[in-house]
């Protein structure tokens, strides 16, 4: 884009602050306004779960304004600093959260090729930088200084630094499979029929998705792992302290990540901005000579990627308000004898799948870049990609290399 | 006004932010302060990383060193903890074996940096190349891409590779963590029957 509003922008540094102020923008509006939805969606997902209405005032008869009256009240509350309190990181601390799960959003396409910052390696990017999330919990549980925020962020940092190993493990899935750690190609590589989705290659990556989705739920402090937070036993847990805006700055970071989390879990297993069905391709709006088109193409794409974070994100507030909060222990349990040992087991077998059966047993994939030893299609519709290109040839290279030294090498 | 050049500037931000609060460690009393100035000052170096077009490294950086330092920190709360805020007071003897270690070390590195001609000038990046983890993934899986342009085709068969030194690395690795694990487990009396 900094290139695109170079043809208009003289000096080239003003061209490349308007794009990374736009990109900015656009990208601290989906954590806000999806924030702003999600918790409408909770208050009545939770309130139809229990057999209530949930809001239904403010703003008509569905209560949709009720998240903006709520953030009203809290903005106009006071903002209470407890006499004890390490002042300054307890001032910070939201902000630590906050910026952590915004940075994730840098890497995260929205589309084909929408993205603020292509990374050659989003996916290892987005896991690094939502893991420092829980630095915010801990510093604002540290700084409170008090006994229930100490203890609500111990457990937060216990269940963090041991799911961050199963999810590790299911993250690598369809790494392995896809050859390549830029979301955008992984996203291209899924193109056409539900069939191409990774979720579906084989029954390895379709069991590891549940496990991803445990791992994510766990490392986003969701319940019913949100032990941090423990209402019943800890008051409020980290952020018993705080109150008015710093509050619902750890909410904001909250909603953000679960959308984060669930739009990763869209590309490397549901196949991003594709559909179930390859729509675009039928339509003809793939088409990447015609920008036009390939704008109208990718909307729906994003129409589509943003289908299925909301279907994650609401998939996180059924199992929150279904199932019982876990005790620390059980929640170690799940960490370490369940998820760790079947992630394990699954990233062996789908290693072996892809190596016995490169080809997968389903259709040829007829849209997207093709997968190492995929089954290629008689006609490719879709332009190679130039970027993938240097990876392969090399890769390719040094396993004939590899091959030929041979084993006794 | 033309002469703003955007790499320099995010430069100099992110050296003075690793540089600053890097000397903001060593002077705060307080161990998670400590704790917390010691992220920024890493995180601003992934940042100089990703500068550098080394994303790799530089999600490295924040996901090994600056979540290390998240390890350190609850530690660092967990075992010291005997009122509500740690302070840590540097006696004069401490400050100047302090001061001659990171002194003398200092002065080693910078004397390393500046003797470096390469450096001293911009490098351009060889115009086609882009740079991805690929080669270093495989590297790390024992093939050496860098041989391949090796005439001698017995020479192009990987050599070694970095497979073995990861490994060894590794098993050592899970080594100090059991033997850790079993050092700071409770010790118990051979009479006291375990009760869960």
């Amino acid at each position: 884009m900094a290139e695109y509003l170079r043809q208009f922008l003289a000096p080239e540094w003003l061209a490349y602050l308007v794009a990374a102020l736009v990109h900015a923008f656009l990208l601290v509006n989906v954590l806000a306004v999806s924030a702003l939805v999600f918790i409408w969606l909770e208050r009545k997902v939770s309130g139809r779960i229990q057999d209530r209405l949930g809001p239904t005032r403010i703003g008509g008869k569905f209560g949709w304004l009720q998240t903006l009256a709520d953030a009203i009240k809290l903005v106009t509350k006071e903002d209470l600093r407890p006499a004890g309190a390490d002042r300054m990181l307890f001032l910070i601390a939201p902000y630590v959260g906050f910026i952590a799960s915004f940075g994730a959003y840098m890497a995260l396409p929205f589309a084909d090729n929408w993205v603020a910052i292509r990374l050659n390696v989003a996916v290892f990017f987005i896991l690094a930088v939502l893991g420092l999330e829980v630095f915010g919990v801990i510093l604002a549980g540290y700084a409170s200084g008090s006994k229930w925020s100490l203890f609500g962020a111990m457990r937060e940092a216990a269940q963090v630094v041991s799911y961050e190993v199963p999810l590790g493990m299911c993250v690598v899935v369809p790494v392995l499979i896809a050859g390549t750690m830029d979301l955008v190609t992984i996203g291209q590589m899924q193109a056409g029929m539900f069939t191409q989705w990774f979720v579906f290659h084989d029954p390895f990556t379709f069991i590891i998705f549940g496990v991803y989705f445990t791992c994510a739920t766990a490392s986003v402090n969701r319940a019913p792992f949100d032990l941090a937070e423990a209402e019943s036993e800890l008051v409020a847990g980290f952020h018993t302290e705080y109150s008015g805006f710093r509050w619902s700055v750890f909410f904001l970071s909250e909603y953000g990540s679960m959308f984060a989390v669930s739009g990763l879990a869209a590309i490397l297993f549901f196949g991003g901005w594709n559909g179930p069905l390859p729509i675009t391709h039928w339509l003809g709006l793939a088409d990447a000579t015609n920008p036009v088109l390939h704008y109208l193409g990718n909307f729906l794409g994003l129409v589509n990627f943003v289908g299925k974070c909301i279907f994650g994100v609401t998939f996180m507030m059924w199992v929150r308000w279904t199932l019982p909060r876990l005790r620390i222990d059980q929640v170690m349990t799940t960490c370490l004898k369940y998820c760790t040992p079947i992630a394990a087991v699954m990233f062996l077998g789908a290693m072996l799948w892809t190596y016995f059966i490169p080809g997968g047993l389903v259709v040829p994939n007829n849209y997207g870049p093709v997968r190492e030893g995929q089954l290629i299609p008689a006609v490719g519709t879709y332009p190679s990609v130039a970027p993938a290109e240097s990876d392969k040839t090399a890769s390719t290279r040094a396993a004939t290399a590899i091959a030929q030294a041979g084993p006794g090498e | 006004m033309d002469a703003i050049n955007f790499s320099s500037l995010l430069f100099w931000l992110f050296a003075a932010v690793a540089c600053i609060f890097a000397v903001a460690v060593v002077l705060s009393n307080n161990i998670v302060r400590m704790a917390f100035y010691l992220i920024l000052s890493l995180g601003a170096t992934s940042g100089l990383f990703f500068l550098a077009g080394a994303d790799f490294v530089g999600a490295m950086q924040l996901m090994i060193y600056v979540g290390g330092t998240l390890v350190l920190l609850i530690f660092g709360v967990m075992l010291t903890v005997k009122g509500p805020f740690i302070t840590m007071k540097t006696s004069a003897g401490e400050w100047i074996l302090a001061a001659f270690v990171g002194g003398s070390l200092l002065t080693v590195l910078l004397a390393a940096a500046t003797s470096v001609e390469a450096w001293q000038r911009p490098a351009e990046r060889p115009a086609g190349t882009q740079v991805t983890a690929t080669r270093l993934g495989l590297a790390l899986m024992g093939a050496r891409v860098d041989k391949l342009e090796e005439s001698d085709a017995t020479q192009r068969g990987g050599m070694s590779g970095y497979l073995l030194p990861f490994e060894i690395i590794s098993v050592h690795l899970l080594v100090v963590l059991i033997g850790s694990a079993y050092l700071a487990r409770p010790k118990r009396r051979a009479s006291n029957h375990e009760n869960q």
